[in-house]
């Protein structure tokens, strides 16, 4: 290891590894210095310039997010300078931007407002230059709203899109005075390749990103007395509520979430793991279905290896970026695209309801899954599968706005029909989990045995690492699966488009190959997702997926193959996986998009 | 013209350079360490303006371990008043050619760049024409050293080195942090040398001349001639070849129309220097405003009284409230506040303390800009301001 440097913050000396920046060697020392281009996420830009410092001897400050530590330098974060420099820079900030704060989304969760708030900009002296220019509010996505006006042009958006998710759907148009985050040729959001994965949401400072949020449509839906208003939830939602609600990072809040849910006036409150434990079934049977018509019949048609279809942001992506390989995608929806088919199906038959009545929401730790449940083909119960679509962030703000004291809550359960889940329908919230429950039913499926790992944790597909590679040898299978005896199931696993790109464009160059493939538009998967409270961090998600795997732990039954309530839709409605009727509720198609 | 005339015109750049094949292989067959140290002794300093000492800036790179290196040409002259790049590329490019060729003998490199200015796009027939001269001749002599020109789209800030490096990258031109600096981390992340057209040419006199002759020139910190560019209120604008270390009265007896009011010395980037002021004011790298001597990449306008001061000002902030690329905050709001700001205290929407405040933000934009353009505003911003306040506000 090379040799630690020594320098002096704040007339504190302490010793740094070579390559610390100043921003990590002040924090390391318990110094704070503001910052808001920055994020532990992206690599460093510099540009905002409201970190910077004195370093003694040098006439200009630096920035701390973009100056390596150097021997025996002498840093000032407060000097008189500093502070004048910063507050000016702040004010320059506040001049450009459309500081109505009151009447933003994202008021009180605000970097820039925090910052005008510490350090007191109380007058206006700069003239403002928000009604000078032609702001647009881009209002076009079903998931994303674009304030220009709110912009302060910290492009994280932009690094966000750039280096996380590899879609470049934002971009950084125009200089000077007319510089601004743009898409292609400035079409609306819901134009161009955008994936509404909502991350540019989570990473945005101010509301200039913010999700487009049903937060009144549902108020009114609960206050209408025809409506029957059924509730879901997304696995991942249970681990990141509790951060808006004043609880640490991935704490697990699962019963009170469904107390307050049903304290909010929902008819039902269901859970979207239930269908996550469907979707495996469906999706496993599809898988050794296209194994048995590689491998025994040697259809040339089948596409292999598949891919998953849980994540809308992943499904826009490929038919944006990979149109001629949408064969090779689950045709299985995603649970909550199942969930609302059988909502309005299934669910109002058994309770005796008008479907027309049955109105579905459902909340999700992301954005793109407001594009989705809007999608045309979305009608298979015959009417809209799913009406509305709430972040984990507007599902707070509900909780907050009808005053429940969400820490004082007691626990409550899901209630029944669609309401049971198994250990394998929670871990769809954190990457690689769709795929390690997939393995637990599918290897006992083949073999009538566990998984071959200890506590059925299936700990390559696990971590925050990009991509992850897995295979699993199947040895003495049953005896309708003897062609797969000797198979190594090859497996990957990819979180955050990036990754994405990175398997597909090995598997189009033919260097992998793989049978079954996960993707998540998300880092971390949807435990990281764009309707996930913010802040996001590497640190945080970690947390978040402690969470998830602790649930699973803790859940007494842990296949989705075991969900008793699985076992009765089948009986009852369904028949079997892949049959007619799951085809016709249960699965979908995909469209090729233009690339850009 | 006065009794106590100064001024001295040189003449190397503009001389012919019919020999430039023989200094060429003369030079690339010198070890890389003496043509470094001629350069060193003879106390060049990068003449696109911020001065820094070309010698060191070719050792700095020639330091660097790495198989692949670059040479730069910053022909981007986009400096508003300068117009001497374009006088050497079209009249002297072989000297251009050749320094970049023996620079690339010193660190190691076997691929130069011309980064030519957008609006310059009419020089490159001929430019390229040289090129392949130039290329024909390093094959006979065995020297494996090959030119590209890339034309710039038309930014200013592309003359920012590192946000050169990014627009010939494909990418935004958009300043980087620095460290690094391009010299471990320059052109496709390559050590890099870039050097100014007129730069380049001041080798070749040093490599054909030695360089006691170039160190004759001059005074001290600021050694050598330098190409002026000279515009605005002049009988004879146009451009010349002149020692550094000259008095601005000197200039101005011998350009000014007998009326010069205020001379801006080194672009809109740069400072303008009030008729008290040239007796005190020398032309040359070290010092500031209020002291000796003026840094300046050559551009020299003059204005006379019919001049307003105040429309100078704002013909230079619109020029940086548009050139900025608006990355960094202090530069892109910046801009924008400083020319809103003198807008409308002349139309008395502000009163006249407001010049104050924005003074004070100058200072700030000089502190925290991210790149030179940002840093530079204030120079003529202050100037102009605290010179001519009355014009400012009346």
């Amino acid at each position: 290891m090379a040799k630690k440097i020594k320098i002096t913050i704040n007339e504190l000396t302490v010793e740094v590894e070579p390559g610390t920046s100043i921003l990590e060697a002040a924090r390391e020392t318990g110094v704070i210095i503001p910052t808001l281009c920055y994020h532990k996420d992206l690599c460093v830009a510099g540009n905002c310039r409201v970190c910077v410092v004195e370093i003694v001897g040098q006439k200009r400050l630096s920035a701390a997010c973009a100056t390596p530590c150097d021997e025996g330098m002498d840093i000032l974060t407060n000097s008189f300078k500093v502070r004048n420099s910063r507050k000016h820079i702040i004010e320059l900030l506040l001049s450009e931007h459309n500081a109505d704060c009151t009447r933003c989304y994202k008021n009180g969760n605000c970097e820039l407002q925090k910052l005008a708030s510490d350090y007191k900009i109380m007058t206006q002296d700069f003239i403002r230059l928000v009604p000078l220019k032609n702001y647009t509010i881009d209002q076009f996505s079903p998931s994303i709203i674009k304030d220009d006006s709110k912009c302060i042009r910290c492009q994280r958006c932009v690094r966000t899109c750039e280096e996380l998710q590899g879609v470049n759907a934002l971009t950084v148009a125009y200089k000077g005075d007319r510089m601004k985050i743009a898409t292609f040729f400035e079409k609306p959001m819901n134009d161009v390749i955008c994936t509404n994965c909502g991350q540019c949401i989570n990473h945005c400072p101010t509301g200039a990103l913010v999700e487009k949020n049903y937060i009144e449509e549902v108020w009114d839906a609960i206050a209408d007395k025809n409506c029957h208003v059924i509730v879901q939830t997304a696995p991942a939602v249970r681990v990141g509520l509790g951060e808006e609600l004043g609880y640490e990072y991935g704490s697990r809040v699962t019963g009170k979430m469904v107390a307050a849910l049903k304290r909010l006036g929902f008819d039902a409150v269901m859970d979207t793991d239930f269908t996550a434990d469907l979707t495996i079934l469906e999706e496993g049977t599809e898988l050794l279905t296209r194994l048995k018509r590689a491998l025994v019949n040697h259809d040339p048609d089948v596409k292999l290896p598949m891919a998953t279809s849980c994540s809308p942001g992943w499904i826009k992506y490929i038919e944006h970026m990979y149109p001629e390989y949408l064969d090779h995608l689950s045709t299985c929806k995603s649970p909550q695209q199942m969930f609302g088919a059988l909502a309005k199906t299934y669910y109002a038959r058994a309770r005796n309801l008008d479907p027309e009545k049955i109105v579905s929401v459902s909340i999700m730790p992301c954005t793109a899954k407001k594009f989705e449940s809007n999608r045309p083909e979305m009608h298979d119960s015959g009417y809209r599968d799913v009406d509305y679509v709430l972040t984990t962030r507007e599902l707070a703000i509900m909780i907050k706005q009808a005053g429940i004291d969400f820490m004082k809550l007691g626990d409550m359960p899901f209630d029944r029909l669609m309401g049971e889940s198994t250990g394998a329908g929670v871990i769809f919230g954190a990457t690689g989990g769709v795929m390690e429950a997939a393995l637990r039913t599918a290897y006992e499926l083949v073999t009538g045995r566990d998984v071959p790992f200890e506590n059925l944790n299936i700990m390559p597909v696990r971590g925050m690492e990009g991509v992850k590679e897995a295979s699993i040898r199947i040895e003495n299978p049953l005896e309708q699966w003897a062609f797969l005896d000797g198979v190594e199931l090859k497996c990957a696993v990819a979180h955050g488009l990036i990754n994405a790109k990175k398997v597909m464009d090995s598997i189009l160059s033919g260097k992998s190959q793989y049978h079954f493939i996960e993707f998540m538009a998300c880092p971390g998967g949807c435990l990281g997702g764009g309707g996930q409270p913010i802040p996001t961090s590497p640190e945080i998600r970690r947390k978040r997926a402690e969470a998830i795997y602790a649930e699973d732990l803790g859940m007494p039954l842990r296949k989705s193959h075991q969900n008793p309530e699985i076992v009765k839709i089948y009986a009852d409605f369904l028949e079997k996986p892949m049959s007619e009727k799951s085809h016709h509720l249960l699965h979908t198609k995909y469209s090729p998009r233009e690339r850009f | 013209m006065s009794s106590n005339y100064q001024l001295k015109r040189v003449d190397f750049i503009f001389k012919d350079e019919k020999d430039w094949k023989e200094i060429l292989k003369n030079n690339i067959n010198r070890p890389p360490q003496e043509l470094i140290n001629e350069l060193i002794s003879s106390e060049l300093k990068g003449r696109g303006g911020a001065g820094f000492p070309t010698g060191l800036k070719w050792k700095l790179t020639a330091e660097v371990d790495d198989m692949t290196k670059y040479v730069i040409c910053n022909a981007d002259e986009g400096e508003p008043g300068t117009f001497k790049d374009r006088e050497i590329l079209s009249k002297v490019p072989f000297k251009v050619l050749t320094s970049m060729a023996v620079c690339g003998h010193v660190i190691g490199s076997k691929e130069g760049y011309i980064y030519l200015r957008g609006e310059y796009f009419f020089l490159q027939p001929e430019l390229n024409k040289a090129i392949c001269e130039f290329e024909q001749y390093c094959q006979e002599i065995n020297f494996d050293f090959r030119i590209r020109i890339f034309m710039g789209s038309g930014a200013y800030i592309c003359g920012e080195e590192t946000a050169l490096f990014e627009s010939m990258e494909g990418k935004r031109g958009e300043p980087r942090n620095k460290p690094p600096f391009p010299s471990n981390f320059g052109y496709m992340g390559k050590p890099t040398v870039i050097n100014n057209v007129e730069t380049l040419a001041h080798t070749y006199t040093i490599f054909e001349f030695g360089a006691k002759r170039f160190y004759d020139l001059g005074v001290q910190y600021s050694r050598g001639s330098k190409l002026f560019s000279v515009s605005g209120d002049t009988p004879k604008p146009g451009i010349y070849e002149l020692e550094l270390g000259m008095s601005l009265e000197d200039f101005v007896d011998e350009f000014g129309d007998g009326d010069t009011k205020a001379v801006q010395v080194g672009g809109a980037s740069g400072f303008l220097v009030p008729r008290k002021r040239f007796g005190e004011t020398t032309i040359g790298f070290q010092g500031k405003l209020t002291g000796i001597s003026l840094p300046t990449g050559g551009s020299m306008m003059l204005f006379n009284s019919s001049r307003s001061m105040y429309n100078v000002l704002d013909n230079y902030l619109e020029f940086f409230r548009e050139e900025s690329c608006g990355q960094c905050t202090p530069c892109r709001v910046g801009c924008q506040q400083l020319l809103n700001g003198i807008k409308a205290v002349k139309r008395g929407e502000k009163n006249a303390l407001y010049l104050d405040k924005l003074l004070r933000l100058t200072e700030t934009m000089q502190y925290t800009a991210k790149c030179g353009l940002g840093q530079s505003v204030a120079n003529s911003f202050s100037s102009i301001v605290e010179n001519f306040r009355e014009e400012m506000i009346y």
